[in-house]
């Protein structure tokens, strides 16, 4: 079978979880020692093609219109390309771009579609393995059609390396200029007066705080460790700190020499933005998908934990 | 300007639970409106409170979901639909092309000018219903949406990866994800709890939708559900706060980050 893959890039830059997607469609592929197709639309495409061109690729399909992303474009030529290739199954990242337009091609085409896989199988018909319930199970989902669109999560795959001799074909799409219904008019960056990324030991604060005013004892713990203050989405969203202050997909990613999640229950989106050499982490909840990235642990009330810890450093 | 929303109840497990097959029984899970639809909610209020006009829900769900659909009433929704039939009830997965198929025929039935959904549900997270929505109805989008703006376009901001945000202006009408943090979503008062209690909820079948059991049929077959296998390495302390405190403040003195 046929693995047609859509690589993602972002403000003229190839966006890494291309390569990834490379190697789980390669993958997918070899099963059935079938064909690996990759496409790219819009922006610098030779470059991204010479990027794209890695070990066992057996074609890159370019397709030459506009500069950035827009999901009116590349829903009309994902869906085209997928017609021309037929693959039995298209790939694209599970960002929030990916996600912008492989619902709409899936829709089209009338063929089912799974998002945020994290394992892919072949054998007569695909397996999905994908997470439910924030990481705490997981499930399989068979899909047993001739075609089928699926997202990946980034960071579950290797990036695809090597240097590949694919051919590289010009795919020429028909872009229907007056179903293209949105406008990309600019890009912002999320600026404050703290880069977290550059500090050596952050203190991060989640959910399990509960409420502003009691971020103070994390502020105590800070202050302790000379450490800079961080935070996961709910803190954020709550507008209890800043954006600036924000740790994982959305916000930044982080590798300070210590990491203290306190009150994190450690979704996928915060913890592919910690790489940290030690990693603690204090959380009520034995479960928490957050002690599975931790070093160090404490399944216990961060109310108790967290003002012992601030003592024990002042004390030292 | 009427505004339709999706609302989906969404599970969440507790700390110790059990599977049994491909389920889990509901006495290990707790139910509660979708925090990504609580914020798509109060945006639609909010300009409905501004500028007049209608909110109304959708919500594909058994009876049991009412009391989820209430606290969207109370939150400050006008009127919410329920689409649930036997048919529906058969089905091994919700997948999203069967749910956009379904909030399809609601919004062709409703004519709202826009619909605003949740970017994901917090318990399946496959995000790729509001896209598929929009292609349903043949209508423009926008997903996460962080800010909004709305005059003869929708101004949006899209929270990208890694603290950017795309600036897009979408044509009308529109299916718009909303991102939670957009605003902040109101607690109900108790005199609109006690309204939503007795308001009535339009319940709707498939039949009613003009749609056939032929249009939700999903080739998406679920197979196995299972605790995935622990890779976490994390020496985890026991004892009291003072102890846990003493362990904990050895390893950072050990890395060394105290100067």
């Amino acid at each position: 079978m046929t693995v047609l893959a859509i690589a993602e890039h972002r403000r003229g830059e190839l966006r890494e979880v291309s390569l990834e997607l490379l190697a789980a469609s390669r993958k997918l592929a070899d099963a059935t020692d079938g064909g690996l197709h990759v496409g790219v639309v819009s922006g610098d495409i030779e470059r991204y093609t010479e990027r794209l061109n890695r070990e066992d690729v057996d074609v890159v399909h370019t397709v030459a219109y506009g500069e950035e992303f827009n999901h009116d474009v590349y829903t009309q030529a994902v869906t085209q390309l997928v017609e021309a290739v037929e693959p039995t199954v298209v790939l694209a990242p599970n960002t929030v771009n990916g996600l912008d337009y492989l619902p709409a091609v899936a829709e089209r085409l009338d063929i089912p579609i799974v998002t945020d896989a994290t394992e892919l199988s072949y054998d007569e018909h695909l397996t999905v393995t994908r997470e439910l319930y924030g990481g705490k199970v997981e499930t399989t989902l068979d899909i047993d059609t001739q075609q089928a669109a699926v997202t990946i999560r980034p960071g579950s795959w290797p990036r695809a390396g090597g240097t590949g001799d694919a051919e590289i074909s010009a795919f020429d799409a028909r872009i229907d200029e007056s179903a293209v219904r949105s406008t990309v008019t600019g890009f912002q960056e999320i600026g404050g007066e703290v880069d977290i990324a550059e500090a050596d030991v952050l203190v991060a604060v989640g959910r399990g705080i509960e409420s502003e005013d009691n971020l103070e004892i994390v502020r105590d713990l800070a202050d302790a460790l000379d450490a800079t203050l961080a935070a996961s989405r709910p803190v954020i969203d709550n507008g209890w700190l800043p954006a600036d202050r924000q740790v994982g997909q959305s916000g930044k990613t982080v590798s300070p020499e210590l990491y203290i999640a306190v009150g994190i229950s450690g979704t996928v989106q915060h913890v592919s933005g910690v790489r940290a050499e030690t990693f603690i982490a204090i959380n009520d909840d034995p479960n928490a998908p957050i002690f599975e990235v931790a070093d160090y642990g404490v399944v216990d009330d961060l109310f108790e934990v967290v003002p012992a810890l601030t003592e024990q450093l002042t004390r030292s | 300007m009427k505004i339709l929303v999706t609302i989906t109840e969404t599970e969440s497990v507790d700390t110790v639970f059990e599977i049994d097959g491909l389920e889990i029984d509901s006495r290990y899970l707790s139910t509660d409106l979708n925090e990504w639809d609580a914020y798509a909610l109060e945006e639609a209020v909010q300009i409905a409170e501004d500028g007049g006009g209608e909110v109304v829900t959708a919500t594909i769900g058994p009876e049991g979901v009412e009391g989820t659909v209430r606290q969207a009433l109370a939150k400050g929704a006008d009127r919410a639909i329920r689409v649930w039939d036997e048919e529906l009830a058969a089905l091994d997965i919700l997948d999203p092309l069967t749910k956009a198929t379904v909030l399809g025929a609601v919004v062709d039935a409703e004519q709202p000018d826009l619909v605003f959904t949740g970017v994901q549900s917090g318990d399946d997270v496959f995000g790729a219903t509001p896209v598929a929505l929009a292609s349903t109805l043949g209508w423009a989008w926008g997903t996460v949406v962080n800010d909004l703006q709305i005059d003869e376009v929708a101004h949006v901001h899209r929270e990208l990866e890694g603290n950017l945000e795309e600036l897009t202006d979408v044509e009308r009408p529109a299916v718009l994800s909303i991102q939670t943090g957009i605003n902040q979503p109101r607690h109900a008062s108790l005199r609109d709890i006690t309204r939503a209690q007795q308001a009535e909820i339009d319940t709707r079948s498939l039949a009613d939708l003009d749609l056939d059991v032929d249009a939700i049929a999903s080739p998406i077959e679920q197979t196995d559900l299972y605790e995935p296998e622990s890779e976490g390495e994390a020496t985890i302390y026991e004892g009291s706060p003072e102890e846990t405190a003493t362990e904990l403040a050895a390893v950072i003195e050990e890395t060394g980050v105290i100067r």
